[in-house]
């Protein structure tokens, strides 16, 4: 009996990666300008499952993606990615790097001015000496994942936005990458986008032998696809775990979080001047 | 009103500098590696299709009246010597050693730089760009440099169209309608124009032009701030500074030229 062939797959999931960690922060802090966006950060994102990196808007989330992909580098503390320093990694590295990753953006970033397939092909036709009549049953594959082998001849500016995250979550695996990022895939989605985005997320991780990071602040959905969660607040990781460790934790800021609380330790007030002096006397008199 | 204070000075000189540094570094990878770009054609062709193309109208619209203006005061002029037959010379020579390149490169500036600062800037603010860097694909390799290359290989094919059409503008009134022996016409402008001399003068100003033009629409798009009104100041800065730089270096060339 003949041997199985490997099919379709372009890149084997990569055996020499000893550790079960694809990520793993060590102690990163990263900042704009004066303001510290993650102060002494440290997680690991474990291989072949979907990691749930959760906060309050602002809290760092985007940013810690940046820093995985190479887009920004930390100013202290170390960001490993398959065991490489990412910040120590030279152009070609970093590239070769990126080759194993995909990103999903928050709104798609598809290429206005390519069809569906097209986007899809892309890095297919940039990265691989494909024959074209094997692009394109790749592409459709992919697009099939994502239940949209029919729209392939659509012009992004004729889908919807959670049909265009999917493209944008095909043209993502195209390339078989070793982890996803997913940069608040549910927002702005309606209910039933919203839960086939979800599904959909945990079905390729699960079925493709991905590792996923989903950035989010939409807490049903997430803590339901999320086998690992990480919460940061106020630049620092507050409470990671199972989701379950998650909803039950006694952390305050977790607490505040999960239950969707206005007061905590997550602040409602931008950092001001106090009330007294900015509209009184501090002895409770006018001026 | 608060003189500036040394640190001012010292932080608006080294973010000039900074700004340049960045302009020379985009320039050297795409004339460097973005040379490349050439290797893969189809990329380069498209980008001329769409540049050249959608510019042939306004070019040479702009031309044939140019042309026509060309021989009504020419005509003037040249008849008051009584060397009104000169005029398919002075038209000749007009476009293509000046009005040719430089009328070309500004129109190229409005119609083609425009639209090359506010695709680039667009599609940075629609993270395309990122995502492009995320697939580990370089959107200076991919993107700009294309267009770069098509600009410069675009701008000296209009400037010719812009002349040939010009130089028609010139005969139709000279000739047609004031009445300019037509043998003389054509017969002083084949003797009086060298081709090194004039028309290579022409070709290499247009391509200085290109590169310039449709660098400045690149460079401004590259570095837009990725919010619509970033995009719409760099759209401005993109004609403004590139007619600018057009009219400048025009006469630093002509003058270099001129003492070859």
């Amino acid at each position: 009996m003949p041997s199985r062939r490997p099919g379709f797959l372009i890149s084997f999931p990569n055996a020499s990666l000893a550790s079960t960690d694809v990520v793993e922060f060590r102690n990163v802090s990263f900042g704009y300008g004066e303001r510290a966006v993650l102060d002494g950060v440290s997680f690991a994102v474990p291989k072949g499952k979907v990691t749930a990196l959760m906060g309050a808007s602002g809290g760092g989330k985007t940013t810690t993606l940046r820093l995985i992909g190479g887009q920004a580098r930390a100013q202290h503390g170390q960001v490993l990615f398959a065991g490489q320093d990412i910040a120590g990694l030279d152009m070609p590295a970093l590239y070769a790097a990126r080759r194993r990753m995909g990103m999903l953006f928050q709104f798609g970033a598809l290429f206005t001015d390519m069809s569906v397939f097209d986007n899809v092909a892309f890095p297919l036709r940039e990265h691989t000496p494909l024959p074209e009549a094997l692009v394109r049953d790749i592409v459709l594959m992919k697009l099939d994942a994502v239940g949209l082998r029919g729209a392939r001849d659509l012009m992004p500016s004729e889908v919807s936005g959670g049909m265009a995250r999917r493209v944008a979550l095909a043209r993502a695996i195209a390339l078989d990458p070793e982890l996803v990022m997913y940069d608040e895939p549910f927002s702005g989605l309606d209910p039933i986008s919203l839960g086939t985005a979800a599904r959909l997320i945990r079905r390729l991780n699960d079925t493709l032998g991905l590792t996923s990071i989903v950035v989010s602040h939409d807490l049903e959905e997430t803590l339901r696809i999320a086998v690992h969660v990480v919460i940061l607040a106020n630049g620092a990781v507050a409470a990671q775990g199972a989701p379950d460790e998650v909803r039950h934790s006694t952390d305050p800021l977790v607490h505040q979080f999960v239950n969707a609380l206005a007061e905590g330790p997550v602040r409602f007030h931008y950092p001001a001047l106090s009330v007294e002096q900015d509209f009184g006397n501090a002895d409770g008199g006018r001026a | 009103m608060s003189w500036w204070k040394p640190a001012d000075v010292g932080f608006a000189v080294r973010s000039s500098l900074a700004d340049l540094g960045l302009g020379a570094r985009l320039f050297l990878r795409l004339l460097g590696p973005g040379a490349r770009s050439l290797r893969r054609f189809a990329l380069v062709r498209d980008q001329i299709h769409f540049l050249g193309n959608y510019s042939l109208a306004i070019i040479a619209v702009s031309g044939l009246f140019v042309g026509f203006v060309l021989g009504l005061q020419g005509y003037y002029t040249l008849q008051r010597y009584g060397s009104g037959e000169a005029l398919g010379l002075l038209v000749a020579l007009s476009l293509v050693r000046e009005l040719g390149p430089v009328v070309a490169a500004l129109l190229f500036a409005g119609r083609a730089g425009t639209s090359l600062t506010a695709e680039i800037g667009l599609m940075k603010a629609g993270e395309q760009l990122s995502a492009m860097e995320m697939m580990a694909v370089d959107p200076v390799q991919r993107i700009l440099a294309p267009r770069f290359w098509a600009g410069v290989i675009t701008m000296p094919l209009l400037a010719a169209v812009f002349s040939a059409v010009g130089v028609i503008g010139g005969y139709v009134v000279g000739v047609l309608l004031l009445g300019v022996d037509t043998g003389a016409f054509w017969g002083q402008m084949q003797g009086g124009v060298d081709v090194w001399r004039d028309v290579g003068n022409g070709v290499i100003k247009s391509l200085v032009f290109g590169i310039t033009v449709t660098f400045i629409a690149l460079l401004q798009g590259y570095t837009a701030r990725p919010t619509p009104e970033g995009v719409s100041r760099a759209t401005t800065r993109t004609v403004v500074t590139a007619s600018l730089a057009v009219l400048g270096l025009d006469f630093l060339l002509t003058a270099m030229m001129f003492s070859i």
